[in-house]
């Protein structure tokens, strides 16, 4: 078979411009409230105490539960992102050099799994407590200890598991609340980023000083 | 079963900067041009409109623009005696995936390299002597020089809408602009972009110290433009949501704003979106290609016939096309023969870490290529006499955007990293710590090289390509002096801290984000034995392959690589027009 009209999968593209809005992995925005979610209740209040030490409530922001951080990782572990589906998951998994980086097999999504399990297993033979129910010093110090690789798990690295933890509460504070974390802006009124704002002109003759500008968000999350 | 599509003139593999001032110069000219292209079609106004573009998340964090690793990454290692493993997740490998490319998410710091990047071997010779080049450094001319793609540029320069200043205009020094650049036949499109309080900083300490700071030359549009194709431009608003964005106010220089708005209108012109090029088909005798074959998003192969086959699908991919293809002979370390992978090559970059105290550099506000630079180090453009190394860096500092996600992490050395210590922290950083940043040159070397993984696969059940690379001694070096310069510059801006910064002093590894300008594996040259390509970017076994892109480049520059690419994708577009369709044969004698 031959012919133009049988090429239908790829998209042709002549003497029009065609656009079909979102074709690029559109967001998951996740404000919908019932949309899907991954997390146990278990392992939620786990993350929750979690969330309140890596980003706590002081002075200058609510912290990292009330922010919204656990909604935030739930939602993007039950998306594309919790799936690893960007990333390169063929096999061989051969552990390599410390340049070639992580060669797992285990997704974000499997890592929260098995690294909150481990967690919470640790601390009850550790402490005899669940970690949510240990003092702010004592969760600090066992997250400290993940950090510095000083707690070894059977099932995870627990180096892994602890930054793939940080990045996810950060990216959940500091993101823009559609997504369901940074609740009120809060972060980003703590440094002072006008989030969601595209211009600028005004403003660029007026040089080391304070702008002013309250912060906008892609959307308002009461809305 | 692979379907067949009535026959083009020319086909065009992947449809990012190459492709598109390409299939503009090819299609202009009569010719009946498709292109292949394996993302899908982007439209600035509706996928970049101010309320899509501006999340951090989406564009930048998670690279949604991005061709993710899953559908195709390389394996890399740091010595051919390693065993070499996939890269899985985001990384140098920065690949467009769009119709666009990388030109559509790009900073678009639009530069010309100097004369001496397409001469260093006779110029180093001439100024130093042969011993000036250290032991299996792979240093070799282009057999192109700066003065004959000077039309080009100009071209590229006006398409794309640059602003900037010329340093140098006929031959005379202009005030404000590089000194150090090769002779200008005409003055940038554009006036330089605005400045900021970073960039000022910056020119009035490397005042004082002598140097010689201009604005970067930038596809960030500084006032309304026109180009001449006739597509309108509107001024940059310094959004700062440029560097991994496209742009929703037609005010970046990409393909998408520049090119395509004419191109689609034309009746010769035709794109294929989604659709992936395996590899193209030889005539039996090997001397000529006869199309591609590709894969539409169903999976169904198709075979695109063709006159003339032009790879333009990203460094890293042209070198596994032609590898898969059967084109040119691969390179062999062991035996230092063969061309196809050989003289494959990253950028060193090296600078410092500054922390301000109590400023407000308010670096959210920016544009991708809002930048100050000095070349006084660049290139050739100070004496290397006793420095036991060739090349340099251009020295800048950026204001290009900064958004909270990805700059959590640049605190001041042994800064917690989260709890209350670390908001405290942030917030101050977030006004007050930046970088100077020596984006520099680099030579490849005998050992590193390109070439097919005999074990990891993509999608299509083909190879991956293989990535051995390590700083040699060379880059090592010239890290170490422009980290020393730059200090001395930071030092002199004021900052409390100033911490020297050198990703050549430790091994390399992909998930160091320092640059993504990855070069060279199918370069051009004057000498069939060590180039794929003659200097038309013609391929020199097969000649109605044209190869385009970073890939061409036997060495890298002190500067991003693309105003270089798209000049020389102009200077091989006017060759196959004026040379090539007269006598379809090798436009220069092996
Ligand atoms: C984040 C980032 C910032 C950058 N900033 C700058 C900068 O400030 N200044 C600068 O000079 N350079 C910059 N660069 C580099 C610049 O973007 C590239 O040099 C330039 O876009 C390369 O153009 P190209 O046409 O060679 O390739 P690309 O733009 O990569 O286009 C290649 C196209 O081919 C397609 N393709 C690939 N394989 C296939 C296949 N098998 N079949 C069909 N299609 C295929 C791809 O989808 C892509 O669209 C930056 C790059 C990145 C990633
Ligand atoms: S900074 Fe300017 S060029 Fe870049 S995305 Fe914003 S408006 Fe466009």
């Amino acid at each position: 078979m031959t012919g133009y009209a049988g090429t239908a999968k790829a998209g042709v593209v002549k003497e029009k411009l065609p656009w079909e809005p979102g074709s690029l992995n559109a967001p998951v925005h996740g404000v919908d409230p019932n949309g899907p979610t991954y997390l146990t209740p278990v392992e939620r209040r786990l993350l929750t105490a979690i969330a309140d030490r890596i980003i706590p409530s002081d002075e200058l922001s609510i912290g990292g539960a009330e922010a919204g951080c656990v909604t935030f990782i739930d939602r993007q572990l039950a998306g594309p992102y919790g799936r690893a589906a960007s990333m390169y998951m063929r096999g061989r998994f051969v552990k390599g050099t410390t340049q070639q980086g992580i060669q797992s097999a285990m997704t974000p999504a499997e890592r929260y799994r098995k690294g909150l399990h481990e967690l919470a297993l640790f601390c009850q033979r550790d402490t005899g407590k669940a970690f949510e129910a240990l003092p702010p010093e004592k969760q600090d110090d066992i997250l400290s200890r993940l950090e510095n690789g000083r707690i070894a798990f059977p099932s995870i690295d627990s180096r892994i598991f602890f930054e793939q933890i940080l990045q996810n509460m950060r990216e959940g504070y500091l993101a823009d609340p559609i997504y369901g974390g940074n609740r009120d802006m809060a972060s980003w009124k703590m440094l002072g980023f006008p989030g969601a704002r595209y211009d600028y002109r005004d403003y660029m003759d007026i040089k080391n000083q304070d702008l002013g500008l309250a912060p906008l968000s892609l959307r308002d999350r009461t809305i | 079963m692979t379907r067949k599509r009535p026959k083009a003139d020319v086909v065009i593999v992947g449809l990012g900067w190459c492709g598109s001032l390409a299939a503009e110069e090819l299609t202009r000219a009569g010719l009946d041009v498709v292109a292949i292209e394996r993302g899908p079609w982007v439209e600035p106004a509706i996928d970049f409109a101010p309320g899509v573009d501006t999340d951090e998340l989406r564009w930048d964090t998670r690279r949604s623009m991005l061709l993710p690793p899953a559908i195709e990454t390389t394996t890399v290692r740091n010595t051919r005696f390693q065993k070499a493993l996939p890269i899985r997740d985001w990384s140098i490998n920065e690949w467009g995936y769009n119709a666009g490319g990388s030109g559509t998410h790009w900073a678009a710091m639009a530069w010309r390299f100097t004369p001496f990047d397409f001469q260093p071997y006779s110029m180093t010779v001439s100024r130093y002597g042969a011993k000036q080049l250290a032991e299996g450094l792979i240093v070799q001319d282009w057999g192109v020089t700066y003065d004959e793609l000077e039309p080009y540029y100009d071209r590229f320069e006006k398409i794309a809408g640059i602003s900037g200043k010329a340093g140098v205009l006929n031959g005379q020094i202009m005030q404000g602009g590089n000194p150090f650049e090769g002779s200008r036949s005409s003055e940038y499109p554009l006036p330089p972009l605005k400045t900021t309080h970073l960039t000022d900083l910056f020119s009035e300490a490397s005042n004082a110290l002598g140097y010689h700071p201009f604005m970067v030359p930038a596809g960030n549009t500084s006032e309304a433009y026109t180009n001449p194709l006739g597509i309108r431009m509107a001024p940059c608003t310094y959004c700062g949501y440029c560097l991994y964005y496209g742009c929703g106010n037609w005010s970046k220089s990409s393909p998408n704003a520049c090119i395509f708005p004419a191109l689609v209108q034309r009746s010769n012109f035709t794109v294929l979106t989604d659709s992936a090029v395996l590899k193209a088909t030889l005539a039996p005798d090997g001397k000529t290609a006869t199309g591609v074959i590709f894969c539409d998003k169903k999976g169904d192969q198709w075979e695109q016939p063709a006159d003339i086959v032009i790879f333009s699908a990203f460094q890293m991919q042209n070198v596994r096309l032609l590898l898969l293809s059967g084109i040119g002979k691969p390179y062999d370390p062991a035996k230092r023969e063969g061309v196809v992978g050989r003289a494959y090559c990253f950028q060193t970059v090296s600078g410092a870490n500054l922390f301000f105290q109590d400023k407000k550099f308010n670096h959210f506000a920016g544009a991708g290529a809002l930048s100050a630079q000095i070349d006084d180090f660049n290139g050739d453009n100070f004496d290397h006499s006793g420095l036991g190394f060739i090349g340099g860096a251009g020295i800048l500092v950026v204001s290009r955007g900064s958004r909270p996600i990805g700059n959590a992490d640049f605190l001041e050395p042994n800064t917690p990293r989260w709890g209350a210590a670390w908001k405290k922290a942030y917030k101050d950083a977030f006004q007050n710590a930046t970088g100077i940043f020596g984006q520099g040159t680099s030579y490849s070397h005998d050992e590193a090289y390109l070439d097919l993984d005999p074990e990891y696969t993509d999608q299509y059940g083909q190879p991956l390509l293989r990535m051995t690379f390590e700083y040699n001694t060379n880059d090592r070096r010239s890290a170490q002096f422009i980290e020393d310069k730059s200090v001395e510059i930071g030092r002199k801006m004021g900052a409390k801290t100033v911490i020297g910064t050198n990703s050549a002093a430790s091994s390399f590894t992909p998930y160091n984000f320092a640059s993504d300008h990855t070069i060279g594996g199918a370069v051009m040259g004057t000498d069939p034995r060590t180039s794929v390509l003659n200097r038309y970017q013609q391929v020199w076994d097969v000649h109605n392959v044209f190869v385009l892109g970073a890939s061409s480049f036997p060495n890298n520059a002190g500067y991003n690589p693309t105003g270089t690419i798209g000049a020389l994708a102009l200077w091989t577009a006017r060759a196959i027009i004026d040379q090539y369709l007269k006598n379809p044969a090798p436009l220069v004698k092996a």
